[in-house]
């Protein structure tokens, strides 16, 4: 066995125009630009769907406000929904998926380069096309032709007879659009992990982040399409004449449900289980030990994709299924909660005899574990189906899903910009701004979505503009509302930082965190070729090996 | 929870809110809170004890300045705990599974006795159609049912129809809420233990004006409930001579959307208005009923409702007030 | 200078991963199963539920002959992968134009037959069978049209002379995509004309 060191040059950037680095980053195939393009694409809608947001949340700090009108109010939650889940969280996940993928398979690039390219422009097209509904129809006069119809657009309220409008037609073909996008970014996460792996790295040595984004590529692949047929049939209904869901024909909303929540379930996995890599990757790294658990939480990872495409009538408990369909719904929603539960548990003994570092990154992870665990279990309540039955529709869902998406999800992606950053960009962030963005989410975040429970158990339906007094939800309202300030502060902390320190940071360095997994080994950034030849594992952690070469853990595995 | 903190809780229940779900005043909305406080029960149970052992964890394993340059043991995992941490979850989804599927069953399967009071209840863009087909009685937005003394039980049950899109009727202390689904019959009942006037509103977003599509239940004596049914069922009792009012009303495109039973008013687009003045909200609660709120009202819907599918009349003053002054008849 | 250091075994074992391509397609399949379910899935839902307008067994004709040629083109484009693979570049290419016909021939049939039943009162509004039957085997006759194309594009590159035995695995991969239009047709078939009749 021989030793060969490669000398790898420097990036360097020489200054070149401007015009001819936007043509770079806009005919990019490489998958770190496109990783990078869907982050900050994900960050500018994160903070257009904050501003829906606000505004809701000003409409409703007292009750009978008169701040937008409910016309303007039923646009901004069906937008905030839709620019949430299709425009902030996929492309996060998707993007975070490029960077690092190729990197820590020890691979040059993702296996479909151009389709990359391709799926990505399509999911800002679709962005673009949505927000053009607010100049587009009937122009500004009256906020365009925004969609009105909430972001899960039930039929019959799509129809050409109650939807005469524009605007469930901006929401059809902006998302029928994107998802082309997300299933070319799926076939390309399969493929890579599948094909590309490094010498030595089977499927059971790759790093956890590599097995869950496979199982969220193969989530995409099945339940993204439904949605594009439902969507078809609701175009052939209002342009053709079609009755899919035509209740007047004979043709059932119910129906547009079930299609709609065969793909609206396994989507909110497909954007936690992503949360749930950056957490497997960097509670490891921070609590000094190996992931717990391995071939547990890939089963378990796995078992989730499966069982989480059997729930999906758990959000239609109220439309009147026969007793026997709920139960069925019942089961299987809490089956779910099983594997999602050994994972939050294999995520405690990964720190269990640790030695934890509380950066920044684990902050957020570890209260991302604190708060996953109140969701799921606010998700258990749920699944009981006669609990839904006064639940469901109120705000108590509306808190718990902001819980696992906003506690959950953008908790550990926030862990995963600043584990990451450094890798990408070159340089540190600033600590002190990083624990005040931490600190501050956390409070605001606490206090709109704890208290946003209370008033769901007080009977407050959702996508209401306005409220009568009396009810006793006022006071419940007016501190989700304050909990913005505190959201919005750290958000705009975080920008400032990760602004900042881009020009500013201490270089970071090839690895800051004495990590394990391949994507260190590079400089930061990486080269454009990433490796300069294909490394060569025998383990999960093939840098602890080179780290520790008395104590491999190919003795262990 | 301590028993006494729980009993204290409930009481309570209905102090901090006409629709708290913890309040419950009817069977149907009973069972739900028992297995609501048993499944509370349980997720707290263990919610306490892994939050303990993750703020143990992270407590105790922090870094201190000792363990500098060393790694911990690397532990890469241990059957015996992922059994352990398999099989718990799984009895506990069991038990949960299983005092959820009783309460499905007893609240869904529930037969229908031959003493029930049945209502038809058909949702509309954005108000509430009654329709009690055995009783010959039509009305809108206020629901009027007997109260059930758990020993001998008169049980309301509702047929839930829907005349344009999705709604959800939802009066919390009394059920769980079930959606009206066009072309897709539902049935929900209620059995309200105790008199009294319960609030609620639509659950299912179904265009502009669903934030004031309220509910007002009125739960009376059995007494007090025939002399209501005896009284709505009666056509519109107007006395003398067609007033100037009536005549507006039913020249102008009114009788389109309304109906007053006695008279050539027979619209069925908007809510019934016969016996208008028994009613306490006009607009499905959106407004108290009032001479100056109906007469906003008709003047231009868009006041109290922005959305609302009535389209202002333009009628002038000297007809709004006619036309008001008619209605104050329809009692 | 940035130095990691690599380790480079000298004994180098086979690392054999699968190709890109078949994953690739695969992963198309999958989501074209999807897809096509939920048409299924409507079309079993409304059967039989079409309160007024032509009912299947009133207007529908089974389309013995258009279906012996798409499915056997699935046999041609089996050969002409064949002698692909073999560098037999002039029976490539009569198979696989043999393939186009086929295909072609299904589609201007499926054309037909829908003008027929225009002429016979269904059209995609006129009932839930209308509807659904429509969508169905439309979105079919669409994926059939892709297909299609893509073989007409192949064929082009043929008769240029710019396909060789080393584009076997391509269109290895295309080929695929074809016989899964044919699978889905069975399955179409099978439900509209036979079960749903």
């Amino acid at each position: 066995m021989s030793t060969q060191t490669i000398s790898l040059p420097e990036t360097y950037e020489a200054s070149r125009p401007f015009v001819e680095q936007l043509h770079q980053w806009v005919t990019t195939v490489d998958h770190k630009r496109l990783g990078l393009l869907y982050i900050f694409y994900a960050l500018l809608f994160l903070v257009v769907g904050g501003i829906e947001a606000t505004i809701m949340r000003i409409q409703l700090i007292r009750p009978l406000n008169t701040f937008v009108s409910p016309q303007v109010f039923n646009r901004m939650f069906t937008m905030h929904g839709t620019t949430m889940i299709f425009f902030v969280a996929m492309p996060l996940v998707f993007g975070f998926a490029n960077y690092l993928l190729p990197l820590m398979i020890g691979a040059r690039d993702m296996a479909f380069p151009r389709l990359n390219a391709f799926s990505f422009w399509m999911t800002a097209f679709g962005g673009f096309l949505l927000y053009f509904s607010f100049v587009g129809g009937d122009g500004l006069y009256g906020a365009g032709n925004a969609p009105d119809v909430g972001w899960f657009a039930y039929a019959p309220l799509t129809s050409q007879t109650f939807s005469p409008g524009h605007s469930t037609d901006f929401w059809t073909l902006s998302l029928l659009v994107s998802g082309f996008g997300s299933i070319g970014t799926a076939i390309n996460i399969i493929a890579t992990v599948v094909c590309l792996r490094c010498k030595g790295m089977t499927l059971g040595k790759m790093p956890l982040f590599a097995w869950l984004n496979l199982t969220m590529g193969g989530l995409v692949i099945m339940v993204v399409s439904p949605l594009t047929a439902a969507q078809l049939m609701l175009m052939v209904d209002r342009y053709l004449g079609g009755h899919f869901f035509d209740t007047q024909a004979g043709g059932s909303a119910v129906m547009w449900m079930h299609f709609f929540w065969v793909f609206g379930h396994p989507e909110v996995y497909v954007l936690v289980i992503p949360a749930f890599a950056f957490a497997s990757e960097i509670i490891p790294v921070f609590s000094r030990k190996a992931i717990f658990g391995y071939p547990v939480m890939v089963a378990a990872t796995v078992g989730i994709g499966f069982i989480s495409m059997s729930v999906w009538a758990h959000h239609m408990f109220t439309v009147g299924m026969s007793s026997g369909a709920n139960t069925f719904f019942v089961l299987s929603t809490m089956a779910v909660a099983v594997p999602t539960g050994i994972k939050i548990f294999n995520w405690l003994a990964t720190m269990w005899g640790g030695q934890i570092h509380f950066t920044v990154p684990m902050l957020f992870c570890i209260a991302f574990l604190f708060q996953f665990l109140i969701a799921g279990l606010t998700g258990v309540m749920q699944a009981a189906a006669p609990f839904d039955w006064q639940l469901t529709a109120s705000y108590f869902v509306v808190a718990h899903f902001h819980y696992v998406i906003v506690g959950g999800i953008i908790f550990a992606s926030f862990g995963a910009f600043y584990y990451w950053f450094p890798k990408m960009s070159g340089r540190m962030y600033n600590e002190r701004l990083g624990q005040l963005h931490f600190w501050l989410f956390l409070i605001g975040f606490h206090l709109t979505f704890d208290f946003m429970h209370v008033p769901g158990l007080l009977g407050m339906p959702r996508r209401i503009y306005t409220y009568e007094p009396g009810r006793g939800w006022d006071i419940w309202n007016l501190i989700v509302t304050i909990g913005v300030v505190f959201q919005g502060a750290g958000v705009l902390f975080f920008v400032a930082n990760m602004l900042w320190s881009r020009f500013r940071g201490a270089l970071a360095g090839r690895d800051p965190w004495d990590a394990w997994t391949l994507e260190w080994s590079t400089s930061s950034p990486p080269p454009d070729y990433n490796f300069a030849r294909t490394p060569e594992v025998r383990s999960r952690r093939p840098l602890w090996d080179l780290k520790h070469p008395e104590d491999p853990d190919w003795h262990y595995e | 929870m301590q028993p006494s903190l729980m009993a204290a809780f409930l009481l309570a229940a209905p102090y901090l809110s006409p629709t708290n779900i913890f309040a419950p005043a009817s069977t149907p909305a009973q069972s739900i809170l028992d297995l609501s406080v048993f499944v509370l029960e349980v997720t707290g149970a263990i919610f306490v004890v892994v939050f303990a052992l993750l703020a143990y964890a992270v407590v105790k394993y922090r870094k201190r300045r000792s363990g500098e340059g060393r790694e911990p043991a690397q532990v890469y995992g241990s059957t015996q705990l992922e059994l352990a941490w398999t099989v718990v979850p799984v009895l506990i989804v069991v038990v949960l599974f299983l005092a959820a599927a009783r309460v499905i069953a007893s609240i869904q399967n529930a037969p229908k006795p031959a003493n029930a009071v049945e209502v038809t209840v058909i949702g509309h863009q954005f108000w509430w159609e009654y329709r009690y087909p055995s009783l010959k009685v039509v009305t809108a937005n206020e629901l009027h049912i007997p109260v059930s003394d758990p020993l001998h039980p008169t049980p309301t049950f509702l047929t839930l129809l829907s005349a344009d899109t999705d709604h959800s009727f939802w009066v919390p202390r009394l059920a769980g809420k079930t959606d009206l689904i066009p072309n897709h019959p539902n049935s929900l009942w209620m059995d309200p233990h105790e008199t009294g006037l319960f609030l609620g509103q639509c659950a299912q977003y179904c265009g502009t004006q669903h934030a004031l599509m309220l509910l007002r239940v009125y739960v009376q004596t059995r007494e007090e409930f025939d002399r209501w049914v005896r009284e709505q069922s009666r056509p519109a009792q107007i006395s003398g001579p067609v007033s100037e009012g009536q005549k507006i009303f039913e020249r102008t495109s009114c009788i389109n959307c309304h109906a007053v039973l006695g008279t050539s008013a027979n619209g069925r687009f908007g809510p019934d208005l016969t016996h208008l003045m028994s009613r306490e909200t006009i607009a499905a609660g959106a407004a108290p009923n009032t001479p100056a709120n109906l007469r906003r009202w008709i003047q231009d819907p868009n006041t109290f409702k922005p959305g609302s599918k009535m389209p202002a009349m333009g009628l002038s003053d000297r007809e709004l007030d006619e036309v008001t002054q008619y209605l104050e008849t329809l009692r | 200078m940035s130095t990691p250091s690599v380790t480079i075994r000298e004994d180098d074992l086979g690392w054999n991963l699968p190709a890109r391509g078949p994953v690739a397609m695969y992963c198309v399949i999958g989501a074209e199963v999807a897809m096509f379910t939920i048409f299924v899935v409507a079309y079993i839902f409304y059967i039989g539920k079409s309160a007024t307008g032509p009912q299947p067994r009133d207007v529908l004709h089974v389309p013995i002959f258009l279906t012996i040629c798409l499915l056997s083109s699935s046999m041609t484009i089996h050969f002409a992968v064949r002698f692909l693979r073999s560098g037999r570049m002039a029976s490539f290419g009569v198979w696989w134009l043999l393939t186009i016909a086929l295909g072609l021939i299904f589609l201007l049939g499926t054309l037909r037959e829908w003008r027929e039943l225009i002429a016979e009162g269904l059209t995609i509004q006129t009932n839930l069978f209308g509807t659904t039957y429509y969508s169905l085997v439309g979105l079919h006759a669409f994926h059939v049209t892709v297909g299609l194309l893509a073989l007409t594009t192949v064929l082009i590159f043929t008769l240029r002379g710019d396909v060789g035995k080393q584009h076997t695995e391509r269109t290895e991969v295309l080929s695929m995509y074809w016989h899964f239009v044919d699978v889905v047709w069975i399955v179409v078939f099978t439900l509209v004309y036979i079960i749903g009749r």
